[in-house]
C-alpha cells in the first residue's frame, strides 16, 4: 500500500501544482517540494523498517490489486533491497531536483513541476512495477513529461535534443512492448493463463530461437537507456540541453532505469541467453567507458563533457552486471547509487554556473575558484568522485566492478582500468577549464547561496559517506544480489 | 590513542575547508599547525611507550570500523603499527610538524593561507593512513590521497597556468603507476582470497613458486606503483615541474614524505620481492638507472628548486637499489636521514628565494654567505649530509653502505657498484656547486628581507638531525635492531674484500666531488667558460638540463597522439548513423510528397487509376 | 416498338459515365468540372434505373430519386464554394488553385 501511496503522493502533487499556478506564482514550487518531502520521507521510513535483521525473503513489500483481470493486467507492486534502494535515490534526487529549479523556471512554473513530479511518478513506478504492463505503462509515463521538459525549458538547441531523445526511447519502448507482448502469448500458449504478472513469467519454458528474439527486443530498450555505445547518441544532446532539474533527473535516474530493467528482467527472465549475452556486453562496457572518456576529453562545452563522463561510468555497470559475480553485482548497485549523486551533483553545478554566466562554453570560463571558492571546492570534491578517488562511494563502486570482472575476464578488466587514467584526464580538464587557470568570464559573480549551498552539502555529504560507510548499501542489496547471481 | 594520530589533521582538514574564510589567519594557522604538532607528541608517547616495553607481537592494532563486506572479501579500516610503521609515522608528524611551523611564517602574506593549511593537514592525515593501513585497498586510499594533496598543493598557486599544468603532470604520471599496482591488488586477490597484508605476507611463500610468472607479474605492478609515486624513471617527469609549488609542499611532499611511499611498498612487501628475483634485480636497476641519470641532470639545473628535485629523484634511485639488493633496512635508514636533510635544504632554499623576492636562478644569487648566516650554515649541513661527507653528517652513514652492498649483496654486481660510485661523485659535485653558487662569491641579487625566527628555528632543528641522526645507527646498529622485526637482512655474497677498503674508495670519491666542485665553481671559473663555447658540451648540457628528454619523448608518444585521437572523434563519428536516417526519412517525404501537388486533376485520375488496379486484381485473384 | 434491353442501357449509362469523367480530367474550368460529375451521377443513375427494369424492382427508379436529391444539395453546396473561390482568387482555372499542396 505504501508504495502506491508513495507513487500517489506525486502524481496527485503534479496536478495539484498545475492547477495552482492560476492562483499563486509561488504555490506550485512549495507543493512540488512538499511532494517530493513526503516522498522521501515515505521511503526513508521504509528502509529504517527493513533494513533491521534479516527477513524471510529478497521481498519486502508485496502489494497486489486487480486493474484489467480479463487480460491478466494486475496492479501489482513489490520492493526489495535493490528497488528499496533506487527508491531513496529517485525521491532524494526529485527533492534536490526540485530545490534546484526553484529561481531557475521562470515560465509556466505549474506545468514545469506537474512534468516533474510525474516524471519522478514514472520512475518510481518502474522501480516497483511487477507486472510487464505496468512496467510498460510507468516506462511511457516516465518518458513524455521528460520530453516536455526538454522541448520548452531547455536550452537552444532543445527542440533536437527532445525530439531525439523522444524517438530513440520510444523506439526502445516499442520493442521492448513486442517482446513483452511475445513473451505474454508464449506463456499464455504454454500454460494456459494468460498473465502480464512478473512472478507467474519467471518460470516460462521458452524455446530458444523464440527467447532470442525476446530478448533482444528486452536489450535493445535497456541498452538505449543505459546507454550503451553504439545506441549513446541521445545522451549528450539530451543532457545538455535539458533544464538543470530535467538534467539531474536524466543523469540521476532514468539512466538507471536502463540497468534496473536488464538487472530485473533480462537475468532472472532468461538466465541462458543472459550467459551468451555476457559474451559480447562485457567488451561493450570496456568500449563504453573508453569512447566516453575520450570523447568528454575533447568536448567545449561544460554539459556536454559531464553527459559524456556519463556513458563512460555506465560502461562500468553494464561491466558489473555481466560478469555474474556477487561482488561485481553489489559494486553494479553501488555505481548506480553513487554516479547518480556524483554526476547529479556536476550538473546543479554546471547549471548554476550557466545561471551565473549564461554560457556553457569552457573556453570563456576560467579562474573562478577566486570569485566561487565554496563552488569550487564542491566542484573538486565531485571531479574527485568523478575520477573514483577513494574515501569516496565511486571508488567502492569502481574497486569492486573491475574486482569482480577480474575473476572473469583479467584482459578486458586491465583495459577497463585503463578507464581510470583516461577518467582523471578528463576530470582535471573539467577541474582546470572552469576554475583553475587564469581569471577569465566573470569576476562579479555570487557564491553559493543558502539553499544552492543546502543542496549541494546534503550531496557531499552522503557521497563521502558511501565513501566510507557502504556497508548498510551493501546489506541492503545482499539478498537480491545473491539470488540473482546464483541463477 | 593510536587512532587519534590519523585522526587530529584529518579534523584540521574538515575545520579550515568548512570555515577557513571566516577564521583569522592567526587562527587557521594555529589549528592547521596544531594538529600536526599534537600528532607528532602523540607519536613520540607511542614511541616511548614502545621501546619501554615492546609490543609482543610486535604490532599494535586498532580496528576503526568494518568499511565493506561482501561475499567473500571483507575490508575493515585497521590500523597496524609495526617498527616500520612507527619509522614512518615519526618522520611524517615531526618533520611534518616542523614543516608546518616554518610554513605559518612563509605563507603569512598569502591570500588563500586557510587553503593552505588545510590541503596540508589533509596530506599528512592520507600519508598517515597509508602507511598505517592494515590491508592494501586502506593503503590504496591513501596512497590516493597524498595523489589529491600533492595535486592540490602543487597547483596552489592557480592562477598561473603553468602551476596547473604541472598538478595535472603530477596526478596523472602517478595515476598510471597507481593503476598498475591496482591490477596488481587484483592479482593478490585472485590467487591469495584477500587484502590484509600481514595474511599475504605470510601465505605467500607457501602459493607462490620462486621466481614463477604470476608473482613476479604482480611485483613488478606493485614497483609500477612504487616508480610513479617515488618519481623512478621512466615516471619520473612530474617531480621537477612539481617544484611549482611552494616550498614548504616541495619539502614536505617531494622531499619526505609522498615520494617515499613508494619505499614504504616495497619494503612492506618485501616477502613479495623476495619471491621474484627478476623483480628484485629490476628494482635494483631501475634504483641504479635512475640514481645517475638524475644526478647528471641535478649538476646542470640553475633553478635552486629542480637542483633540489633532481637531487631527490636521485637519492630516491639509491633507496630502490637498495631495496632491490634485499638491503631492506639500509633503504629504510637512508629514507630516515634524506627526509631530514632534504627537507632542510627545500625549506632553506625556500627561505633565500624568499629573502631575495622569489629570485629562483642560482647564478642571480651569490654572496649569501654574510648577509644570511644561519640560512648558509644550516645549508651547509644540508648539503653535507646529502654529499654524505664523512662522519660529520647523516647521508654518510645512511649512503656509504648502500654503496657496500651495491657490491656484496646476492644481487650486487660491479656495475651496480659503478654506477652509485659515480651517483656520489655527481652528488657530492653538486651539493658543492649549489652551495658555493648561492653562497659564495659576489652578491648579484640584494637581500629584501631576512627569514624570520619561526623560519630559523625550524631550519636549526633541522640541521642539528641532519648532522647526528647518523650517529643512531653507527656504530651500534640501533635502527637495524629496531627494525630487524620486521626486515629480514640483506643476504651478502662469499668470499667478499673488507668492507672497509670499500668504504674508503667512497669517501674517495666523495671528497673529489666536492674538491673539484669547489674548485671548478670558487676558482676555475673561466674553465667554465671555456666549457661553454664547445657546442658538443653545450648540447650534452642541455640534454642533461631536460631531463635525458623524457619530456619530449613522452609529448610525441603519448599526448599528441591522444590529443589527435579525442579532437577528431569530438563530433561523434557514430552519431551520424542517426543523422542518416533521418537524412533518408526527410528524402523519402520529399520524394513522395512530390504527388501532393495540389492539383485537383491530378488528384481525380489518381482515384481512376486506383479504382482501375483494384478492378484488374479482382480479375486475376 | 421493340423493348430496348437493359443491357444497352447499361451501356449508354457506362458511356455517359466514360464521357463525364473525360470531361473531369480534361476541363480546366471548376463549373465544366462539376458539370461533368453531374454527367457521372447522372450516369449512374441511369445504369440503376436500367437494374431495376431488369430485374422488375422498384429499387432502382428509388436509388435514382436518391441521387437526384443529393446531386442537387452537392451541386448547390459546390457552386457556393465556386462563388467563394472566384470571390477570393478571381479565376475559375483549376490549374491555378493549388495551395493544397505540400
Amino acid at each position: 500500500m505504501i508504495l502506491a501511496v508513495m507513487i500517489g503522493v506525486l502524481l496527485i502533487g503534479g496536478v495539484l501544482c498545475w492547477l495552482s499556478a492560476q492562483w499563486s506564482a509561488a504555490a506550485p514550487k512549495w507543493i512540488a517540494l512538499v511532494a517530493s518531502l513526503l516522498g522521501l520521507g515515505l521511503s526513508v521510513y521504509c528502509w529504517v523498517h527493513f533494513s533491521g535483521p534479516e527477513l524471510r525473503g529478497p521481498w519486502f513489500i508485496d502489494f497486489r490489486a486487480s486493474w484489467i483481470p480479463s487480460f491478466g493486467i494486475g496492479f501489482h507492486l513489490a520492493m526489495d533491497g535493490l528497488s528499496l534502494v533506487l527508491l531513496l535515490l529517485t525521491f532524494f534526487l526529485g527533492v534536490l531536483a526540485v530545490l534546484c529549479s526553484w529561481k531557475e523556471i521562470r515560465e509556466r512554473t505549474g506545468f514545469f513541476f506537474f512534468c516533474l513530479l510525474w516524471t519522478l511518478a514514472g520512475i518510481s513506478g518502474v522501480f516497483v512495477a511487477m507486472d510487464l504492463f505496468l512496467f510498460y505503462f510507468f516506462w511511457e509515463v516516465m518518458l513524455v513529461p521528460m520530453y516536455f521538459l526538454i522541448a520548452l525549458w531547455g536550452d537552444t538547441r532543445r527542440r533536437y535534443a527532445a525530439y531525439k531523445f523522444f524517438i530513440f526511447t520510444q523506439a526502445g519502448g516499442l520493442l521492448m512492448l513486442l517482446s513483452i507482448l511475445a513473451l505474454y502469448f508464449i506463456h499464455g500458449q504454454r500454460t494456459g493463463s494468460y498473465t502480464f504478472d512478473y512472478f507467474s513469467l519467471l518460470n516460462t519454458a521458452v524455446d530458444p530461437s523464440a527467447s532470442k528474439w525476446i530478448v533482444a527486443g528486452f536489450l535493445i530498450a535497456f541498452a538505449i537507456k543505459l546507454p550503451v555505445v553504439p545506441l549513446h547518441n541521445w545522451l549528450p544532446d539530451a543532457h545538455s540541453e535539458a533544464p538543470t532539474a530535467g538534467s539531474l533527473i536524466l543523469a540521476g535516474l532514468l539512466l538507471k532505469t536502463g540497468a534496473y530493467g536488464i538487472i530485473r528482467i533480462v537475468l532472472p527472465l532468461f538466465p541462458g541467453d543472459s550467459a551468451a549475452i555476457a559474451h559480447w556486453a562485457i567488451p561493450l562496457g570496456v568500449a563504453g567507458i573508453v569512447y566516453g572518456a575520450l570523447l568528454a576529453f575533447a568536448q567545449t562545452d561544460l554539459k556536454r563533457l559531464i553527459a559524456y563522463t556519463s556513458v563512460s561510468h555506465m560502461g562500468f555497470v553494464l561491466l558489473g552486471i555481466f560478469s555474474f559475480r556477487e561482488i561485481a553485482m553489489q559494486g553494479t548497485v553501488m555505481q548506480i547509487l553513487t554516479h547518480g549523486i556524483g554526476t547529479g551533483a556536476l550538473f546543479v553545478m554546471a547549471g548554476m554556473l550557466k545561471e551565473r554566466l549564461h554560457t556553457r562554453d569552457l573556453g570563456l570560463m576560467g579562474g573562478l575558484w577566486t570569485a566561487l571558492p565554496s563552488m569550487g571546492g564542491v566542484f573538486m570534491l565531485f571531479t574527485m568522485a568523478s575520477l573514483g578517488l577513494p574515501m569516496l562511494g565511486n571508488f567502492i563502486a569502481e574497486f569492486l566492478i573491475l574486482l569482480g570482472t577480474f575473476l572473469v575476464s583479467p584482459v578486458l578488466t586491465v583495459l577497463a582500468s585503463g578507464g581510470l587514467v583516461l577518467s582523471a584526464l578528463y576530470s582535471l580538464r573539467m577541474m582546470q577549464k572552469v576554475f583553475l587557470g587564469p581569471v577569465r568570464g566573470g569576476t562579479a559573480v555570487q557564491d553559493l547561496s543558502g539553499r544552492e549551498w543546502l543542496l549541494l552539502a546534503t550531496l557531499s555529504v552522503s557521497i563521502v559517506a558511501l565513501g566510507l560507510f557502504p556497508q548498510p548499501v551493501i546489506n541492503l542489496v545482499r539478498p537480491v544480489v545473491r539470488l540473482l547471481v546464483s541463477n | 590513542m593510536l587512532g587519534y594520530i590519523p585522526a587530529l589533521p584529518f579534523l584540521g582538514f574538515l575545520v579550515l575547508s568548512l570555515g577557513g574564510r571566516v577564521l583569522p589567519r592567526s587562527a587557521a594557522a594555529v589549528i592547521g599547525v596544531g594538529t600536526v604538532v599534537v600528532a607528532a607528541l602523540l607519536t613520540m608517547v607511542v614511541g616511548i611507550r614502545w621501546l619501554q616495553v615492546p609490543p609482543v607481537p610486535g604490532e599494535y592494532n586498532l580496528l576503526l570500523w568494518n568499511w565493506f563486506t561482501t561475499g567473500d572479501l571483507s575490508v575493515a579500516f585497521r590500523l597496524r603499527v609495526d617498527a616500520l610503521t612507527l619509522v614512518f609515522v615519526f618522520i611524517i608528524t615531526f618533520v611534518g610538524a616542523l614543516i608546518h611551523i616554518y610554513s605559518t611564517a612563509y605563507m603569512k602574506h598569502d591570500r588563500d593561507h586557510a587553503r593552505f593549511f588545510a590541503c596540508m593537514n589533509l596530506f599528512v592525515g592520507a600519508m598517515l593512513l597509508l602507511v598505517m593501513a592494515d590491508n592494501l585497498v586502506l593503503l590504496y586510499l591513501g596512497w590516493e590521497g597524498v595523489g589529491l594533496c600533492s595535486y592540490l598543493l602543487i597547483g596552489f598557486w592557480y592562477e598561473m597556468p603553468a602551476n596547473c599544468s604541472a598538478a595535472n603532470k603530477a596526478f596523472l604520471v602517478t595515476r598510471i603507476g597507481d593503476t598498475a599496482m591496482l591490477i596488481g591488488l587484483f592479482l593478490l586477490y585472485r590467487q591469495l582470497g584477500t587484502f590484509d597484508i600481514q595474511t599475504i605476507l605470510q601465505r605467500s611463500p607457501h602459493q607462490f613458486l620462486r621466481g614463477a610468472n604470476d608473482i613476479t607479474l604482480i611485483a613488478f605492478l606493485l614497483l609500477a606503483g612504487g616508480m610513479g609515486k617515488s618519481a623512478q624513471i621512466p615516471l619520473q617527469t612530474w617531480l621537477p615541474d612539481a617544484m611549482a609549488g611552494p616550498s614548504p609542499v616541495s619539502a614536505l611532499i617531494h622531499a619526505a614524505t609522498m615520494v617515499t611511499a613508494g619505499v614504504y611498498l616495497i619494503a612492506r612487501m618485501h616477502v613479495l620481492f623476495l619471491l621474484s628475483p627478476q623483480a628484485m634485480a629490476a628494482t635494483a636497476l631501475i634504483g641504479g638507472i635512475t640514481l645517475f641519470v638524475a644526478g647528471c641532470s641535478a649538476m646542470v639545473q640553475t633553478d635552486i628548486k629542480r637542483v633540489l628535485a633532481y637531487s631527490t629523484i636521485s637519492q630516491i634511485g639509491y633507496m630502490f637499489l637498495a631495496l632491490g639488493l634485499g638491503a631492506w633496512g639500509a633503504a629504510i635508514f637512508h629514507f630516515f636521514t634524506h627526509a631530514f636533510f632534504k627537507a632542510l635544504l627545500f625549506l632553506a632554499a625556500g627561505a633565500v628565494i624568499e629573502s631575495l623576492h622569489h629570485e629562483q636562478d642560482i647564478f642571480r644569487m651569490g654572496g649569501l654567505r654574510r648577509r644570511l648566516p644561519l640560512v648558509f650554515y644550516t645549508f651547509l649541513a644540508g648539503a653535507a649530509a646529502l654529499a654524505a661527507l664523512p662522519f660529520v653528517s647523516a647521508g654518510f652513514y645512511s649512503k656509504d653502505p648502500i654503496l657496500w652492498y651495491a657490491y656484496s649483496a646476492r644481487g650486487g654486481s660491479v656495475f651496480l657498484y659503478l654506477l652509485s660510485l659515480a651517483g656520489a661523485g655527481l652528488t657530492a659535485f653538486y651539493s658543492t656547486r649549489l652551495v658555493v653558487v648561492v653562497f659564495g662569491g659576489e652578491q648579484r641579487t640584494p637581500v629584501t628581507e631576512k627569514p624570520g625566527k619561526v623560519m630559523t628555528i625550524a631550519l636549526v632543528i633541522l640541521a642539528v638531525l641532519a648532522v647526528t641522526a647518523g650517529f643512531i645507527e653507527w656504530p651500534r646498529g640501533l635502527f637495524s635492531r629496531f627494525l630487524e622485526g620486521v626486515l629480514p637482512a640483506p643476504v651478502l655474497k662469499d668470499g667478499l674484500p673488507s668492507e672497509g677498503l670499500f668504504q674508503l674508495i667512497a669517501v674517495a670519491v666523495t671528497l673529489l666531488g666536492i674538491y673539484s666542485g669547489y674548485v671548478l665553481y670558487r676558482r676555475r671559473q673561466e674553465v667554465l667558460l671555456r666549457w661553454r663555447q664547445s657546442a658538443r658540451i653545450r648540447a650534452v648540457r642541455l640534454f642533461f638540463l631536460n631531463g635525458w628528454g623524457f619530456d619530449a619523448l613522452y609529448r610525441t608518444l603519448f599526448v599528441r597522439p591522444f590529443l589527435f585521437i579525442s579532437g577528431i572523434n569530438k563530433p561523434d563519428w557514430l552519431d551520424w548513423l542517426n543523422k542518416g536516417v533521418v537524412r533518408a526519412s526527410l528524402t523519402l517525404s520529399s520524394l513522395l510528397s512530390v504527388s501532393q501537388n495540389g492539383s485537383l486533376r491530378w488528384y481525380i485520375a489518381g482515384v481512376l487509376i486506383g479504382v482501375l488496379f483494384i478492378i484488374t486484381l479482382q480479375f486475376f485473384l | 416498338m421493340t423493348p430496348i434491353g437493359a443491357n444497352t442501357v447499361l451501356v449508354v449509362a457506362a458511356a455517359l459515365f466514360v464521357l463525364g469523367l473525360a470531361a473531369a480530367l480534361t476541363r480546366k474550368n471548376i463549373i465544366f468540372i462539376l458539370i461533368a460529375v453531374e454527367v457521372m451521377l447522372n450516369a449512374s443513375g441511369l445504369a440503376f434505373v436500367a437494374a431495376g427494369a431488369k430485374w422488375h424492382q422498384p429499387d432502382g427508379q428509388v436509388m435514382f430519386l436518391f441521387i437526384l436529391a443529393m446531386a442537387a444539395a452537392e451541386i448547390s453546396v459546390g457552386l457556393a464554394l465556386v462563388l467563394q473561390i472566384y470571390h477570393q482568387h478571381k479565376t475559375l482555372d483549376v490549374e491555378d488553385l493549388k495551395e493544397l499542396s505540400d
